[in-house]
């Protein structure tokens, strides 16, 4: 293979003018960082709306629970990126579609939203079957208590639910990190999106993908270690999953 | 105090758990349901507070109608206490916070004053020490003297009991029952779930056998001690007291 390696290239000028290729990648990697963020706030929010949804007694909150997880796990991000960006203003009155075209940021919010959606209906399944998996007299308990049902779910059921489910909401986080490299589909110039325009200007494809590989392995290794660090905070003194 | 009418239960639309029940526990009086696994005796007192819908007849609960829509549920629960067979204190909080919870949450006292309260009976109970740790570092009998504190907490008229000695260490059922007994001398209205006859003969003042789903006998303990009337309550006891 006559490829020409140049380890220097980080440190030389782009041609956008915006540093060198190292600050553009870096500029990705805060983009990618900012957009996984958003979109886990909207996964940990929705899901935890609708995992609740499909414990509860009623028919109608457990049909709406599995309607919105089906919809949202079983088309591919991809195309559910496509759909909010390039479908949804369309479908959209004319105006109403006209403004959300103009928004600034559009890619960064269609991201954000688009994934953090599509993760969600993960959380929520993950939640489900957190709550599923603790003791039925739990909530008999609270309930006898004269605990109300939303008091039942905040102070019995979620801190025992969020506590089991937290080594696969690990992963949920790491997919989601991940995930967002799927944006650069919709405009999104985030970590991908960098190292490929600078694979493109500077023709040094595999110091930008060496470089982009071991930024998306840094973020998950700081996403790992604060799981953990989390996981072992609030571990309860004698419980089988404690310390 | 506690008044059931003609209670059906039904599971699904072919098992019946309970068949045209009637019966009362007056106040200060202690009443222990027997009778074989399935019989239908601890679906009878969950129905009592409305852990379980009946679907015929009526149940009434210190003069309040518990199977009315119109009833507020949560604010009747509260006042009467209840322990079951698995304990169910929750898990991720100490003693202290689990005799707390309800009643901050539910009767709205201030935190000072449901601490008091809390240490007051965790002394009752003889756990005063214990108030800082975690169920799971309790034992088994330690849990339940928990459980009947917390619910002795919300300042019960009436506590109803599910089986409270059925998932503990033969040595461990002794302090526990100690507890009940001192509880019954005091002057609770208690309805107990029990295989425990010597618990029923010390402080019982009547025994309520049941067998499929049918409350067969509702005598005086010295009645149904000395001479059951029906042939299944005395193959009942005989069973359960030649060892």
């Amino acid at each position: 293979m006559n490829y020409h390696w140049n380890w220097q290239i980080f440190f030389e000028p782009n041609p956008t003018g915006s540093g060198t290729y190292l600050d553009m990648l870096l500029s990705g990697l805060a983009l990618t960082i900012k957009t996984a963020l958003m979109a886990w706030i909207i996964a940990l929010v929705f899901g935890s709306l609708i995992g609740v949804l499909r414990t509860l007694p009623s028919k109608a909150a457990g049909w709406i629970g599995f309607a919105y997880v089906e919809f949202f796990r079983n088309m591919p991000l991809l195309v559910q990126l496509f759909l909010w960006f390039f479908v949804l203003p369309e479908l959209l009155p004319r105006a109403a579609g006209l403004w959300l075209k103009q928004l600034p940021n559009a890619p960064f919010w269609t991201a954000s939203i688009g994934v953090g959606l599509f993760m969600s209906a993960r959380v929520a399944v993950q939640l489900a079957a957190g709550i599923a998996s603790l003791p039925r007299g739990q909530k008999q308990a609270a309930t006898a208590l004269g605990l109300t049902t939303a008091q039942t779910y905040r102070y019995v059921l979620l801190p025992m639910a969020y506590r089991i489910i937290l080594p696969p909401l690990t992963s949920e986080f790491l997919n989601t990190v991940k995930n967002t490299a799927v944006a650069i589909t919709i405009g999104l110039i985030e970590l991908t999106g960098q190292a490929r325009a600078m694979q493109e200007f500077s023709f040094q494809v595999f110091e930008a993908f060496t470089a982009a590989t071991i930024m998306y392995l840094l973020i998950n290794f700081v996403v790992v270690t604060g799981m953990r660090l989390l996981e072992r905070k609030v571990a309860i003194p004698g419980y089988i999953a404690g310390k | 105090m506690i008044e059931l009418r003609h209670v059906d239960k039904w599971y699904g639309p072919t098992f019946q758990a309970l068949k045209d029940c009637t019966t009362s526990v007056a106040k200060g009086e202690v009443v222990v349901v027997c009778g074989p696994s399935g019989s239908g005796k601890s679906t009878l007192i969950k129905c009592v507070n409305a852990l379980e819908p009946i679907q015929g007849g009526e149940i009434i609960l210190d003069g309040i109608k518990v199977n009315d829509p119109k009833t507020d549920l949560p604010k009747l629960r509260a006042r009467v206490g209840m322990v079951f067979q698995h304990f169910e204190l929750f898990p991720h909080l100490r003693i202290i916070d689990n005799l707390c919870l309800a009643q901050e949450k539910v009767l709205g006292r201030k935190h000072d004053e449901a601490l008091a309260k809390a240490v007051k009976l965790l002394d009752r109970v003889g756990l005063r020490e214990q108030a800082k740790k975690y169920p799971a570092e309790l034992s088994g009998g330690q849990q339940q003297r928990v459980a009947i504190a917390r619910a002795l907490a919300m300042d019960p008229v009436a506590m109803l009991f599910d089986e409270p000695t059925s998932a503990l260490d033969p040595e461990m059922i002794s302090e526990v029952l100690d507890v009940m007994v001192n509880l019954a001398r005091d002057g609770m209205t208690m309805m107990v779930v029990t295989h425990e006859m010597g618990f029923a003969s010390k402080v019982a003042h009547r025994v309520i056998f049941m067998d499929q789903g049918e409350i067969v006998e509702d005598a005086l303990k010295a009645d149904f001690f000395g001479k059951p009337r029906s042939d299944r309550a005395q193959k009942f006891l005989s069973k359960i007291l030649q060892h």
